[in-house]
């Protein structure tokens, strides 16, 4: 009986708590503001999805924390959940009738109340929302009841549309880039959402093919060496593909996405070195990138008139500029180790944008106006066929071979005597030490090589604006590299590729939520650090006994092999 | 008689306290020998002194005819010194191959270009160093552990791997502080025969920090005793075993009993 009692607490707190989370989404304006940023075209929107989905979901919390787990109670306990959440609403919205509530909440708007009354009058329209909170909160009792098989299936459908549905403007928009492809699509989008068909034929086909999915092996394990070597061959080759028509597929606003997440991903290549690698922590890393973009701007631009040399004449002493700084800073920082390190770095950043800033140096580096009208690098022969890269499709593929010239040299320098002896560093300085590493050429190494990657993405940083402004090598943009390596993974080099995409591309789709993308985007890192610390992407050194070289189990050599001295 | 490693004299100062005061020591190469005492007596304070990691105030020590007072510690390293550590200091995330293959830096030549090209003769190098690693990874017993973390392997095997990077570096001559902390009677006299194995197969002079006198009675040549940085006795087992300086220091007074209990066991 007390266990009973405790079960009808629980699910009263759960769904209080559920009916305070959509008050205070509510009350943050967001509710109102995604009303009509429908999923479904005239079904559903984001906005009602934000009151219904915090009840769902702590509906299922009640669920999974009952002790008693007889349907009957666990439909019960859903209702007492949605029930409560829905008096929780009901309660905002009262209150809101009863005293202002607009001189502390802007939100607390009329138009709030009309929507969580579904634009009815006041009394039945709220009590059809409390109707609605329960059914919702019945209907998650009810598909948590499911066999495994259809509630994966049903989650797997839903779960795309809501995706789709969310990005219906950004894919509309892709869509017409593509001609008369776009034709064959076009039905299932109406409004920049999914119309209702589509969103049937969307739900048929992805919860279908999950429960088609469900239980059968994943993808078979290719063993045999010669076809893991045609697979890995094909894929790469596919992936070749896709990215060379890439900028074709997505169109022009995509592709200066790609190129910010591809600057970044240069950057971060370089970063990961120095951090994930040597673990030393750079936090003036902008430095190197801003000095890269520096040197093509004063070689280049005839607006300073200094020398005017091509974009390939001065890109070669870009990077030297950058390796020889990048040894430079290594220098006065090698007995440094942790916090020390990142706070002489963070320095050293702020010096070299103070000093582009300078009066001083005003006349080589332009100050605040920057330095304008940077050469464009031309591709091609003299007098047989030339090309200024100037759009960003042009510069994308520019991009794309210094990210593929960096990651290939990165991933060598992982596998290599010099990666392993950055990583003992990272390990245990002393220990590595002793094991006969010249830790000062270590360091300075990595260092250089970081500066060195840096250096790359500021050259096309430059060639890409044209124009460079000392605004554009904020402290932030350290902080930025430095993020999306903790996100995808530290030391891992996919996990830059993710890390970039996620901080830097995700953002730019995020446009949707206007003012309130960097509240869902803060969100986002929030929970994706608390659920996966280690990163999206992990550096993979966890083979464990899989590999080839491990004949017998491990088990029958345990025995101690100096019994046999 | 050859010695491999002579220090004489050697002091190290913390502040006003004195860890090692005028520690004068012999190895002979070739030999097991073993430094005893009890905690605080200044034994791994006198492996940092060797090994470079400190440099003592006073005294110097001479390595194979060299004076390597005040070296760096890679350099020591690069000269045949290894050790390993009291508390295990592996590097957790690197697997147990590539621990090994950081011990053999001194030995492998490519660097940056090296890595980036991958020249024949870079990869031939590190092909030879990978097949010695396995080698030296067997020699220790672990085989088939190769891919494991180092985090990962139960105590003892890190006690093992450790002393497989600490031969990988291929020294002349191997300190191992305290190579059985932590260990049961059975897997101690494992190691205490492993020790002795590395002595006679590879010709490396050995010498060992013990805590517990027994471990190091059957196989050390000669035994030097300290206690607060001084250096009480030294001689053979049976000396030390006699000696009433060494009874009433290292193990109290009134405890010359049990003593007696240890070394029948040893």
């Amino acid at each position: 009986m007390q266990n009973k009692y405790t079960d009808w607490k629980q699910a009263l707190r759960s769904g209080l708590l559920g009916g305070v989370i959509v008050v205070v989404l509510s009350l943050i304006g967001i509710v109102a503001a995604f009303i009509n940023t429908y999923v479904i075209h005239d079904v559903i929107s984001l906005g009602e999805l934000l009151i219904l989905g915090p009840v769902m979901a702590l509906s299922l919390t009640a669920i999974r924390k009952a002790t008693n787990k007889q349907p009957g109670f666990l439909l019960l306990t859903a209702a007492i959940s949605g029930l409560a959440s829905g008096l929780v609403i009901l309660a905002l919205a009262g209150l809101g009738q009863v005293i202002n509530l607009r001189a502390m909440f802007l939100n607390a708007s009329p138009d709030l109340y009309a929507i969580y009354a579904y634009q009815q009058a006041p009394i039945p329209g709220l009590l059809l929302r409390l109707l609605v909170c329960v059914i919702v909160s019945l209907l998650t009792a009810g598909f948590t009841l499911l066999p495994a098989r259809i509630k994966t299936a049903l989650g797997q459908g839903l779960l795309y549309i809501v995706v789709i549905g969310l990005m219906g403007r950004l894919i509309t928009m892709m869509l017409s880039n593509w001609g008369f492809v776009a034709i064959l699509f076009q039905w299932m989008f109406a409004a920049n959402s999914l119309s209702l068909i589509g969103a049937i034929v969307l739900f048929l086909l992805t919860a279908g093919l999950a429960y088609w999915r469900y239980g059968r092996p994943k993808v078979k394990r290719i063993t045999d060496p010669k076809k893991q070597k045609v697979v890995r061959w094909g894929t790469l080759a596919g992936l070749g593909v896709i990215l060379i028509f890439l900028p074709n597929i997505l169109g022009l606003w995509f592709s200066e996405i790609l190129d910010n997440v591809g600057l970044f991903i240069l950057m971060g290549l370089g970063l990961n070195i120095v951090v994930g690698f040597a673990g030393l922590l750079d936090l003036g890393y902008v430095a190197f990138y801003a000095i890269g973009a520096y040197t093509i701007g004063v070689l280049t631009s005839p607006e300073l008139g200094f020398f005017n040399w091509t974009f390939w004449q001065a890109f070669p002493v870009a990077l030297l500029m950058a390796f020889i700084s990048g040894l430079l800073l290594g220098l006065p920082i090698l007995k440094m180790r942790g916090d020390y390190l990142a706070i002489v770095t963070l320095g050293f950043g702020e010096i070299i944008r103070i000093l582009v800033l300078s009066d001083w140096l005003k006349p080589w580096l332009g100050g605040t106006q920057g330095i304008q009208r940077i050469q464009r690098p031309v591709i091609g022969i003299e007098g047989v066929w030339t090309r200024t890269l100037t759009s960003q499709q042009d510069l994308y593929y520019l991009i794309l071979a210094g990210i593929i010239v960096v990651a290939f040299v990165a991933i060598r320098l992982r596998d290599s005597r010099l990666g392993r002896t950055w990583m003992a560093l990272r390990e245990d300085e002393d220990v590595a030490v002793a094991m006969g590493i010249n830790h000062v050429a270590t360091k300075l190494t990595a260092f250089a090589m970081g500066a060195l990657f840096s250096g790359i993405g500021g050259t096309l940083f430059a060639a890409k604006i044209g124009s460079i402004y000392p605004s554009s090598f904020q402290f932030l943009v350290s902080i930025n590299i430095l993020s999306l390596i903790i996100v995808g993974g530290m030391g891992s080099i996919p996990g830059v590729f993710v890390g970039a995409l996620a901080l830097i591309g995700l953002p730019e789709l995020l446009r949707e939520f206007a003012e309130y993308r960097y509240l869902f985007y803060g969100a986002a890192l929030v929970a994706m650090m608390l659920t996966k610390p280690e990163g999206l992407w992990p550096e993979a050194r966890h083979r464990l006994e899989l590999h080839e070289e491990a004949t017998p189990p491990p088990e029958a050599e345990a025995e101690p092999a100096t019994e046999n001295a | 008689m050859d010695n491999i490693l002579v220090s004489t004299k050697v002091t190290k100062r913390f502040g006003g306290l004195e860890a090692l005061s005028k520690v004068d020591l012999e190895v002979r190469r070739g030999a097991i020998q073993s430094i005893i005492g009890p905690n605080g007596a200044g034994k791994t304070t006198f492996f940092n002194c060797v090994t470079g990691f400190y440099t003592p105030e006073e005294g110097e020590i001479i390595f194979n005819g060299h004076n390597i007072t005040g070296m760096s510690p890679d350099r020591v390293t690069h000269r045949g010194i290894s050790r390993t550590y009291q508390n295990i200091r592996l590097f957790k995330n690197m697997t147990a191959i590539e621990n090994i293959l950081v011990g053999m830096h001194p030995h492998l030549k490519s660097w940056l270009i090296g890595a980036i090209v991958r020249d024949p003769r870079t990869v031939r190098e590190e092909a030879e160093a990978l097949k010695e690693a396995y080698r030296l990874l067997e020699y220790v017993g672990l085989k088939g552990r190769g891919d494991m973390l180092a985090k990962n392997l139960p105590y003892g095997e890190q006690r093992r791997l450790e002393i497989a990077r600490a031969l990988a570096s291929r020294p002349q001559l191997l300190l191992l502080d305290e190579p059985t902390a932590g260990m049961n009677p059975s897997e101690t006299q494992a190691m205490v025969h492993f020790i002795q194995r590395l002595r006679d197969e590879l010709g490396i002079t050995i010498l060992i920090i013990e805590h517990q006198m027994r471990v190091v009675m059957s196989i050390s040549e000669k035994i030097t005793v300290l206690d607060f940085g001084r250096k009480i006795a030294e001689g053979t087992a049976k000396e030390i075993q006699t000696n009433p300086t060494v009874i009433e220091a290292y193990l109290g007074r009134g405890a010359a009993s049990g003593l007696g209990e240890a070394t029948a066991q040893g």
